[in-house]
């Protein structure tokens, strides 16, 4: 752990100033504080957003949908009363990640900015392309087991182990960003990126911008949806494979769906495709397969985590029939619904 | 006796959840100076230069210990022979340049406060010459052996009896199968940590975390050459240890290598990942052959373990010992070998050895039962063993069929339909499997001494250790009964290399030694009042002997007319005494341990729920009947059996370190990658003691219930997998892949 010198600016503009090109904001720091421990990341500057006024409520938008300020917590957001009735598939999404006291701590901008549990990574001992570019990636033909399966690059196999973004992905959010630039949204589906040959950047946010607040469009999924996570333990352990579904059902017929992948990809993995694919179709086991099967289009195993393919597919169809049914994945049963 | 057998909660309890329990790495000093480890990145090689000079630039820096500056003290191997070290050359910290496993111990950063010595580790660069090594026992088991020299304490295999390849051969219904166990980290919740008070004048006092004292008290004083007086270690808690604690760690003796040469006060913690380089428990393949008679009768076993260790110790454990003796069989073979790779010594982890060689022994044995098509109970009632085959003596005692019919009933064992995938409920299989337990008993020399205050109150001492087992609670329950005193008029003191003589605390002997002399020195206390009392002017005891008194209430009374007593003070006082203090030195009756075996036994029940499309499985009901003598504390004796239970899971479903063969590395070195069971993961755990008279394996008539919960556990729970899908899996952990596999 390197040496950093500790701000607290009083307001959004002067953290953007303050934080420098090797600095980092922090706010809960559950995922910063270890890195920093294990000399995975070393800025050396932290820049404490954490008191900064204005960014810690969830206020309705004229569209019906809901402005979550990236100073929210986890647990207020998974608790709050609008998000429990019209966005259920977001509160389970983060229910069903880390444990109450870092829910306590983490907030959604920085759930957004959580870095890969990839083993390589976090251990400063061995190369890695993510912590020092151009060392290489052992994970590829080393221990893989967490590893992706969709959208990897020779240069990095890692996942991003959001519970969270997943649902913001099927949610179709928009993250709001302030920079020297003033302010911009970008979409989910745009603010996470594949390694491709940058692995160290993990989303298209640049270095001087900050998160401010991520936007829900109005609420389409607050029946027919689950948050499916399958891990190496009942709770508290990243996903192996997660699956958030939404879906407009009309009877037997589904007329939406948004579906996205945790666990597979160094992104929340969505394929507009799969989900046009179920649009119109009856639910049931034909149209769930071919969507399972649009969604893994392309996927590789290196090894420990080839068994992911198979498990995606059978989560992906699960998901679908639980969504469709309108019986969502309980967190507290551990029972797979 | 009023204590023993009941329940009582811990009488360090309220010390531990208001912090007043104090661990080693909490003790300070005013000049205490805090030490940080920097390890290898290679697994085998040389260290070919150490860049110290950024970090000695850093202000608050002390010194950089590497192998090129190290002080000149005994280095040479065998003084860094502890109480429980296998043969070998035990890894001496510093010592040179060449690298015997990652994560070994390079530098030694010493500052005066933790962040400034951990930023300044990582401004240390180390430059390597990498050998090539070899860390997968599944290329090295080609190379296995048969150890040279015997670890002290282990049994090796016992000679073959009869023809067990030609009964196996000649078996109607056989086994043959291959099982084996990843490596398993003991991750306790305390870090290991050493912090060293330098008291001036070459003296120290050391805080360890260790389950003995007085094994660091040796290894310092051997390592260091000091004088036994000049040091003392102390351990009065542990927070958890499982094995992890039995050796002096390199962190200790960096810790007291820095203390006396800067001659201050040094503390060194390890992080969790740095604790991944102390040890494991070696990940072990069984090769099991069982033979039967179409009746179920077993005619043959073979049983050949390959284990890992490292390339510089020969670390053993007895893996393959328990299939000699589980059962009854004439014709039995069993091998245990070793396989060197380039990482750290294993380390004794709970049970060390018998839940490896009983995952192979009771999955073989269940698989035998459907090959039979018997009841894998009903199997092992067929074949149960009345005397030890190993040997071919008696046990002490043996309630392991009362254990089974308990179990069995409180499980409700005699609903299950045998056939496997036959029930069901929603979307989950349910599966019931059951397995045997077993561990051995022992009782091992230890010291006690017992003083009798002023005031009345008694204090009891001797130098164990408690790592969360209840030590301290057990020692004040029998100090009580046998002194007619109440517990909270005991004073229980462990944890200190000054204290009367013990070994570590293992092997599930603590309470049966160092509870038999703490209950030995009470009773030649009573003694020497009871001779004080007599000596006294118109004694009321004049002529009373010690079946005609009672020692109740600090009186000694005669029992024909309690009215007619004298006080423990009295006595004293009689005696020319303020206080009495005297010790006592018990051990295993000889002729016990040369004619009988002395094992505990355990019936353990579990149903598993498996989704078997997604492959999650929940442990949802535990029956674990336990026959262990006599059980002092129902309710610590319970959480003992429940913690090893909740491991046995863990080692089932999750506990598995991960190796990358090419950087020759644990991986998943910490909490977040190196999965232990969560309560999510724990349902019903039922635990059933039954009834053992035992009054061979020591005087208490206790035999021990620090590992037993763990041994069995894993195969109930595999052997419940397969009831449930159909499907047998012979490498723990079981994980979701391997269940959709």
């Amino acid at each position: 752990m390197e040496r950093f010198s500790y701000h607290r600016p009083s307001g959004l503009d002067e953290a953007v100033r303050a934080v420098g090109p090797h600095g980092k904001f922090i706010a809960g720091g559950t995922n910063l504080v270890d890195l920093m421990k294990y000399d995975v990341e070393r800025p050396n500057r932290l820049v404490d957003v954490a008191r900064i006024p204005g960014l810690d409520r969830i206020e309705p938008l004229p569209d019906g949908g809901l402005r979550i300020g990236a100073l929210v917590s986890n647990s207020a957001l998974a608790y709050d009363e609008r998000v429990q009735r019209d966005y259920p598939l977001l509160s389970r999404a983060i229910l069903s990640g880390a444990s109450p006291q870092l829910r306590n701590a983490a907030t959604t901008g920085g759930n957004l900015l959580q870095r890969t549990r990839c083993y390589y990574f976090y251990d400063a001992g061995t190369p890695c392309n993510k912590r020092e570019p151009g060392t290489g990636c052992p994970a590829r033909t080393g221990r893989n087991r967490i590893h992706a399966i969709l959208g990897t690059s020779e240069h990095c196999i890692a996942t991003h182990p959001s519970d969270m973004c997943v649902a913001l992905a099927a949610l179709e959010a928009v993250v709001r960003v302030s920079g020297p630039g003033g302010e911009r949204a970008i979409p989910m589906a745009e603010f996470h990126r594949l390694p491709g040959d940058r692995p160290e950047i993990d989303t298209t946010l640049a270095p001087d911008e900050i998160v401010t607040a991520v936007d829900l469009p109005a609420p389409r999924f607050p029946r027919h949806f689950t948050y499916l996570k399958l891990r190496d333990r009942l709770s508290y352990a990243f996903a192996l494979v997660s699956v958030a579904v939404g879906l407009e059902m009309e009877g037997e017929t589904v007329r939406d769906a948004r579906i996205a992948l945790g666990g597979v990809a160094h992104k929340p993995w969505r394929v507009p495709a799969a989900e046009a694919l179920l649009r119109g179709r009856t639910a049931g086991k034909e149209a769930f397969g071919e969507a399972a099967a649009a969604l893994l289009q392309g996927a590789r195993g290196f090894g420990d985590n080839d068994f992911k393919i198979e498990l995606a597919r059978r989560a992906i169809n699960r998901a679908l029939a639980q969504a469709a049914a309108g019986k969502p994945q309980s967190v507290a049963d551990k029972r797979i619904a | 006796m009023t204590y023993i057998g009941t329940p009582r909660s811990r009488v360090d309890g309220r010390a531990k959840v208001t912090g007043a329990a104090r661990y080693a790495g909490e003790f300070t000093a005013p000049d205490l100076a805090h030490g940080y480890i920097v390890s290898s990145a290679v697994a085998k090689g040389r260290v070919l230069s150490v860049e110290t000079e950024a970090a000695r630039a850093l202000p608050g820096v002390l010194e950089v210990f590497t192998h090129e500056n190290r002080p000149g003290t005994a280095w040479l191997s065998g003084n860094y022979q502890d109480e429980v070290a296998p043969p070998g050359a035990p890894f001496r910290p510093l010592y040179d340049s060449q690298i015997q496993f990652s994560g070994q111990p390079v530098a030694l950063v010493v500052a005066e406060d933790f962040d400034t010595a951990r930023d300044a580790a990582s401004l240390i660069r180390v430059t390597y010459e990498a050998y090539p090594h070899q860390t997968d026992l599944h290329v090295q088991r080609a190379k296995a052996y048969v150890p040279s020299k015997k670890r002290d304490g282990i049994d090796p295999p016992p000679p073959p009896r009869g023809d067990a390849d030609a009964a196996l051969a000649a078996a109607p219904v056989s086994v043959r199968q291959e099982y084996s166990i990843a490596p398993e980290h003991h991750n306790p919740m305390e870090p290991h940590a050493s912090t060293v008070i330098w008291e001036g004048e070459g003296k120290i006092t050391v805080h360890d975390k260790i389950q003995g004292a007085q094994n660091s008290h040796n290894y310092i004083t051997n390592v260091f050459g000091l004088a036994k007086e000049n040091v003392r270690v102390l351990s009065p808690y542990v927070g958890g240890a499982f094995g992890s604690g039995l050796r002096p760690h390199h962190q200790l003796a960096l810790a007291v290598m820095a203390s006396l040469a800067l001659k201050r006060s040094v503390r060194v913690s390890l992080t969790r990942d740095q604790m991944f380089a102390l040890g494991y428990r070696p990940m072990t393949i069984n090769t099991m052959a069982l033979g039967a008679d179409a009746d179920g009768g077993l005619r043959a076993v073979q049983h050949e373990a390959v284990a890992s260790t490292s390339t510089y110790e020969d670390y053993q454990e007895a893996v393959v010992n328990w299939s000699g003796l589980a059962y009854r069989c004439d014709n039995v073979k069993l091998g245990y070998k070793l396989a060197q790779l380039d990482a750290v010594t294993p380390l004794d982890m709970r049970a060390p050895g018998a839940p490896l060689g009983m995952f192979a022994l009771e999955s073989a044995m269940d698989e035998l039962s459907y090959k039979l098509k018997m009841d894998p109970l009903e199997l092992r009632l067929r074949n149960y063993a009345e005397i030890d085959g190993n040997t071919g003596h008696p046990f002490t005692s043996k309630e392991l069929r009362a254990a089974y019919r308990q179990g069995a009933e409180r499980f409700g064992w005699s609903r299950r339909n045998p056939e496997p995938r036959s029930m069901k409920e929603g979307r989950e299989l349910i599966g019931w499997g059951m397995a045997t337990g077993i561990w051995e008993a022992q009782m091992q020399q230890t010291s006690a001494r017992a003083t009798l205050m002023p005031d009345g109150t008694l204090e009891v001492a001797t130098a164990t250790a408690d790592i969360g087992t209840g030590t301290y609670t057990i020692l004040a329950q029998i100090a009580a009964d046998a002194m007619g005193l109440a517990m909270e008029q005991v004073m229980v003191r462990i944890g200190d290399s000054s204290l009367p003589t013990s070994p570590v605390e293992g092997g599930s002997w603590t309470a049966a030694s160092a509870g038999s002399a703490v209950q030995a020195v009470c009773y030649k206390l009573r003694d020497e009042l009871l001779n004080h009392a007599r000596s006294m002017p118109d004694s009321p005891l004049a002529n009373a002997s010690l079946q005609h008194v009672t020692f109740t209430e600090g009186r000694i009374a005669l029992r024909s007319d309690p009215a007619r007593f004298v006080t423990y003070s009295d006595a004293m006082r009689a005696g020319g005494h303020r206080m009495l203090s005297l010790e006592q030195t018990t051990s295993p009756d000889p002729n016990v341990q040369k004619t009988y075996s002395s094992y505990t036994h355990a019936a353990v029940f579990v149903e598993v729920r498996v989704d078997e499309e997604l492959g999650v499985m929940r442990v949802t009901r535990v029956v674990d009947a336990v026959a262990a003598g006599k059980i002092l504390n129902p309710k610590t004796a319970r959480s003992q059996i429940i913690g090893g239970v909740v491991w046995g899971i863990g080692m089932a479903l999750e506990e598995e370190t991960f190796t990358d063969h090419a950087l020759g590395r644990f991986m998943n070195h910490n909490l977040a990658e190196y999965h232990v069971p969560v309560n999510a993961d724990i349902h019903e755990i039922d635990v059933i003691f039954v009834e053992e008279e035992d009054d061979k394996t020591s005087p208490l008539g206790v035999k021990g219930l620090g590992e037993i919960g763990i041994v069995g556990t894993a195969a109930a729970i595999a052997n419940a997998v397969f009831h449930a899908t159909g499907k047998r899996i012979r490498d723990l952990p079981i994980t979701i892949d391997k269940v959709i596999g």
